[in-house]
């Protein structure tokens, strides 16, 4: 089998599939032509991530990957949030073929960007080194 | 209920062929180049199904190489043919934009050793003309290689014409028949077919096996440099048991070829009609001009693996040209060559049918197919921009 046990489960009931039509936060990131497109919604109250939604264009581990993020930070704290890394959700997966390792990195991205989005609506500062963008990940430019 | 709707990638084996099998594989094990009763009786064995072979295209049997496939058939009759240009001098070669992988990187291959190769457009239709290759051909062309029908979008390409308008100017034609054999007609002397390729398994043969036709005249050049087998043009020992089977496979669909695609295109054509119910979605490559089947689609706003892995959970194996499938960045050559764009040919689907599937499995693929591009839909932020007008529709 090409995924783990964990990544089918993640991709057969995605969990925190939707939209939130007032988010706080939205992230959207990847593009059409490479085929993967994720975008993350946010609802956030005292600093608390306490809804998480997301929509994925993509392959079945660009699914699991962003079912899996949302799980991770939905009840984190904003700063908490802003340290998942990738890495941490190729092993909540139990991994991911090494071609498909680009899916969790648009995972993190994703829930960066909706971060960022968050910060930039109400006016908070932060460390812009923070939020590198997609631009780095060499699945399309590289 | 697990419905194989993946034929054109491989074919389930047929019974005759399994029976055509089994003794070369339990009492008649000998070699075929041994002198002896045993090695005799392999070889008798080869003569018979090499016979059978060139029976089915039309030629004789000293024109029939055994191959380990449709590839290494591929391989040998391109590189032959350049190799007896260069020696003319003649150093251009013309195929088409949608040529299998063994054909396009064999090509690949020798532009980096000094040929030129003109890829044709095979328009939005998936198809070209024999005035486009004629076009096209000039003083030094050694060689025309066209498909005879298409892999991923199942176009059948008018290899007669081109076969008459080659021989007409003496230039080398050479065609990958992977697709077509033994569910199209083929006789290489009435279509003027100088080489052609075919690979067993894709007609219910077994794996690992296939054929070069090359016309008596024509040089060949050794991809396997050997024994005397394959008349010094292929060295190793031969696999019996595997020629044998594509014999009896390629015989038995030969003569059912007719009344196979008969039924075949009445349940292509009910599940194209079924999938194009879906919102958004096209049929790629010519209706008419197409395998039995072979039916390959497009839907707006999903991607092709999920599709797949969807798909497979409900039973139904299908393939598609999304990039995750092809293991690279970029979808389907094909696809693109066809003036799909990435976003679009990211979400195709190829369904192809053998004689082996059903009125009811056709209809129980429309259902899946159809809940499942819903169901991936429905989480596509891509779609979402479609239906809200942020994003104009393709197709």
């Amino acid at each position: 089998m090409l995924y783990s046990e964990k990544v089918m489960d993640h991709f057969k009931n995605p969990r925190n599939v939707g939209y939130i039509e007032d988010a706080d936060g939205v992230g959207e990131v990847g593009n059409a032509k490479c085929g993967d497109i994720m975008k993350i919604y946010l609802k956030i109250e005292n600093d608390i991530i306490v809804d998480v939604k997301f929509e994925t264009f993509g392959c079945g581990s660009a699914i699991a990957s962003s079912s899996m993020a949302t799980e991770m930070i939905k009840g984190k704290s904003v700063s908490d949030a802003l340290e998942l890394t990738n890495k941490a959700v190729v092993e909540a997966l139990d991994g991911l073929p090494p071609a498909k390792v680009h899916c969790s990195v648009l995972a993190e991205e994703a829930v960066k960007k909706a971060l960022k989005d968050y910060y930039d609506k109400n006016g908070i500062e932060y460390d812009h080194s923070l939020f590198p963008d997609c631009g780095n990940c060499e699945h399309c430019h590289g | 209920m697990q419905i194989y709707a993946d034929n054109a990638a491989t074919t389930k084996m047929s019974q005759i062929a399994i029976d055509a099998m089994m003794p070369y594989m339990q009492g008649i094990f000998g070699n075929p180049s041994s002198l002896h009763s045993v090695g005799q009786e392999a070889a008798e064995a080869l003569s018979e199904a090499r016979a059978a072979v060139a029976a089915s295209l039309g030629c004789e049997p000293r024109e029939i190489y055994f191959t380990s496939g449709g590839s290494e058939a591929d391989n040998q009759a391109i590189v032959s043919a350049a190799a007896n240009g260069a020696k003319k001098g003649k150093k251009h070669i013309i195929s088409t934009a949608f040529e299998h992988h063994a054909v396009l990187h064999t090509l690949k291959k020798l532009e980096k050793q000094g040929f030129e190769v003109t890829l044709l457009d095979v328009h939005q239709s998936g198809l070209i003309t024999a005035a486009e290759v004629a076009a096209a051909i000039r003083e030094d062309t050694c060689l025309v290689t066209v498909m005879y029908a298409n892999n991923e979008i199942g176009t059948i390409l008018p290899i007669a014409e081109i076969g008459a308008m080659c021989r007409e100017k003496g230039v080398v034609f050479h065609t990958d028949a992977v697709q077509a054999a033994g569910h199209l007609h083929i006789n290489v002397a009435e279509q003027n077919i100088d080489m052609l390729s075919l690979s067993a398994h894709k007609f219910h043969g077994p794996k690992g096996v296939g054929a070069l036709y090359c016309r008596k005249g024509i040089i060949l050049s050794n991809i396997i440099e050997g024994g005397a087998q394959e008349r010094g043009k292929r060295g190793g020992t031969e696999n019996i048991p595997a020629i044998m089977g594509m014999a009896a496979a390629l015989s038995e669909a030969c003569a059912n070829a007719d009344a196979n695609a008969a039924k075949l295109s009445k349940m292509r054509d009910r599940l194209i009609d079924g999938l194009l119910k879906i919102e958004h979605s096209v049929l790629n490559g010519d209706r008419t001009n197409r395998l039995p089947g072979n039916v390959n689609m497009c839907f707006e706003g999903i991607e092709g693996e999920s599709l797949l892995l969807m798909l497979d959970m409900h039973g139904v194996c299908a393939s598609s040209g999304s990039a995750c499938t092809s293991g690279s960045l970029d979808p389907s050559h094909v696809l693109l060559a066809i003036g799909r764009p990435h976003e679009v040919a990211h979400g195709s689907l190829r369904l192809s049918l053998s004689e082996y599937n059903t009125e009811e499995e056709v209809d129980a693929i429309i259902s899946a197919v159809t809940e499942v591009v819903q169901y991936l839909r429905n989480m596509s932020p891509v779609w979402r921009d479609l239906k809200e007008g942020r994003k104009p529709h393709v197709i």
